[in-house]
């Protein structure tokens, strides 16, 4: 039962355009899956490493705003050059997107990684917040304000089968749920492998970890850069998903969803950023006609408090607990230990 | 050179109140190291209280910023007994997401009560600006510069003068040593923080009528709280005083000669250089309160 788990979702998720008609709740799981990508890109630095980086939403707006960009083409004036580029296909988009939040990663997190608990909270905060304004002001390339628009969606080509253009939400429906699989794979494979190891053991104990040799800032450059890769990627779906992106992007409410969804779930738990991300994901559209937005948010906030008090761990990591309990009273008194190999529901 | 001057001037004026948030937030990032993401929603709750009371009830203007600060200190201690003193002990993240959940608590409670259209506050003060020779400013500003000065000095005599300052050092110290010396380490707390949160309000009370009163306006006000902190060393509250000023001569020298897009800018820019250069603030000496 436990082995057949993840086939059955996988099943329920391929399926879902056949039996779900309501377009809107389509949407709903098309953006959820986004920021399940980002959420599982911040549960790598903030679960796996113990970084509370709280400016993640920059390499979200700057995947998206790469992206768009290359799509689009731009004409502006840098230190007295003349810089044109032509529109590209919106797939070189994507990987440009990623390119461009990657190295952005390398370079905050070589800067930033200098410090340690609430300074680099702080000065995480501080970089999202410069690339907001630098979105809003610098017009000439981003158009500020006004927003960019019309941005194409994805063309994939298909070596003998010509091209196909992604026009349709259930087209997006399966990129992002592909996408979304291989994130998982990525970052299952990395954590599992020995560089996760020492990911977690400088969580664990930095000093200790540098001790027996863990170079710690490579190994936290390391998942900077993969994780706002995988953010940048997000960004750019979001962009082409929704066809128009603005510097509100880089709200930092944003950043706090993410954290949301990834403290809700369990950090440092695989499940855990998508069991999160699903019920801050659809959330709204349980509350949406019983409450206004103001309204929302003062539970989300309310939800994070709970949770907080209540859950420090997360649901995830909750359940483990209850159901090891259960399947340890199942076999009368049997001795399973509840260790990180036993992980319900999550699939070896 | 004139325009230099009114710039220089604005500057101060604007560094009074960002002194005060510093402050506040110093000590209670000093003292508690709670890192208070609601320390911006004290600043908009402070402009709200003002303009409930002078505004909306149409009582009197003073009454509304005496009003603001006891009403922060109230909430203030409410949100430390409540949400804090249970987390005592908790890692410092933990207790940061807290800080966050009760951030957006409050700033959509206010959106809920007094709707996203920017309030102003009318003041008794003449419309007419004093004029000095080339610049000129408002008597509202003058007023609020006074105002910020007097509690400024009011927190100093606080710290150092008084008992209650004698026993919030030692807890910074070392909260352990100050408890079996016969220090109330849960009442410092409480105090701390509802003094933090008072002078927080306080410069939210004193800045909404200059500016426009709207429940996104503590967002900032969190931020370069950060910055002066961070600019001035933690717990120090000579480092925030000055790290107030220079944040606002920063603001305003940026604004007025690169892009006054970019004037949120400043300050971010400022935390990011600190820290990477010189992560314990500018006016380091040993980890002391005062």
């Amino acid at each position: 039962m436990k082995r057949a788990l993840p086939a059955i979702w996988l099943v329920v998720l391929l399926t879902v355009p056949w039996w779900l008609q309501d377009q809107y709740i389509l949407h709903v799981l098309i953006t959820t899956g986004i920021f399940i990508i980002a959420a599982m890109s911040l549960n790598l630095l903030l679960g796996y490493t113990g970084q509370l980086s709280l400016g993640h939403v920059a390499f979200f707006g700057i995947g998206a705003y790469a992206s768009a960009l290359t799509t689009l083409g731009f004409d502006v004036e840098l230190f007295g050059f003349r810089v044109v580029h032509q529109p590209w296909p919106a797939i070189i988009g994507l990987f440009i997107g990623m390119v461009v939040a990657g190295l952005s990663g390398y370079v905050i997190g070589r800067l930033s990684f200098k410090v340690r608990g609430a300074y680099f909270v702080i000065v995480t905060i501080s970089f999202a917040e410069v690339t907001r304004l630098i979105a809003l002001n610098w017009v000439e390339l981003t158009q500020g304000p006004l927003a960019l628009t019309n941005i194409p969606p994805y063309t994939l080509g298909f070596p003998g089968l010509g091209n196909y253009t992604l026009w349709s939400k259930v087209a997006y429906y399966y990129l992002v749920l592909a996408l979304g699989l291989i994130a998982y794979v990525v970052i299952s494979r990395l954590v599992g492998s020995r560089i996760g190891r020492a990911m977690i053991a400088l969580k664990e104990n930095e000093t200790l970890a540098t001790s027996v040799g863990i170079d710690v800032t490579r190994y936290l450059v390391l998942a900077a850069v993969v994780s706002a890769a995988m953010a940048g990627g997000a960004g750019s779906l979001y962009a082409h998903y929704l066809k128009i992106i603005d510097p509100d992007i880089f709200l930092f409410i944003y950043t706090v969803t993410m954290v949301i969804m990834v403290i809700t779930g369990g950090k440092g738990t695989l499940a855990g950023p998508i069991v999160g991300g699903v019920i801050f994901g659809f959330l709204p559209v349980v509350l949406r006609p019983v409450a206004a937005p103001a309204v929302q948010w003062i539970l989300y906030g309310a939800l994070m408090i709970v949770i907080v008090f209540m859950l420090p761990q997360g649901i995830v990591p909750a359940l483990q607990r209850s159901m090891a309990n259960w399947s340890r009273s199942e076999r009368k008194g049997a001795i399973a230990p509840l260790t990180d190999s036993a992980k319900p529901g999550e699939g070896q | 050179m004139d325009q230099f001057l009114q710039h220089l001037l604005n500057a101060v004026m604007l560094g009074g109140t960002y002194a005060l948030l510093g402050i506040g937030l110093t000590l209670i990032f000093g003292i508690m190291r709670v890192v208070n993401f609601a320390h911006g929603e004290l600043y908009a709750f402070g402009a709200y209280t003002v303009y409930l009371v002078a505004a909306a009830l149409g009582l009197n203007f003073f009454l509304g910023l005496v009003a603001a600060v006891i009403a922060g200190a109230l909430l203030g201690a409410l949100i430390e007994v409540v949400l804090l003193r249970p987390m005592r002990g908790a890692d410092i993240d933990t207790v940061m997401l807290m800080m966050i959940g009760a951030w957006i608590v409050m700033q959509n409670t206010e959106l809920l009560v007094w709707g996203g259209v920017a309030k102003a506050i009318v003041t008794p003060f003449p419309d007419a600006p004093l004029v000095i020779g080339p610049v000129s400013i408002s008597w509202l500003r003058v007023f609020v510069l006074a105002a910020a000065l007097l509690l400024i000095v009011a927190s100093y005599v606080l710290i150092h003068r008084t008992k209650l300052g004698k026993a919030m050092r030692a807890t910074f110290q070392d909260a352990d040593t100050a408890a079996l010396m016969g220090v109330n380490i849960k009442g410092i707390f409480t105090v701390t923080f509802a003094i933090g949160s008072a002078l927080a309000a306080a410069a939210g009370a004193l800045l909404g009528p200059v500016f426009l009163v709207t429940p996104t306006m503590g967002d900032l006000a969190s931020l370069k709280a950060f910055a002066i902190v961070i600019l001035g060393g933690l717990g120090n509250i000579t480092g925030a005083t000055i790290g107030g000023f220079i944040l606002a001569f920063v603001e305003e020298i940026g604004a007025g000669y690169i892009s006054s897009g970019y004037r949120d800018a400043m300050g971010f820019l400022i935390i990011i250089v600190v820290l990477l250069f010189k992560p314990t603030g500018l006016f380091a000496r040993a980890e002391r309160v005062g």
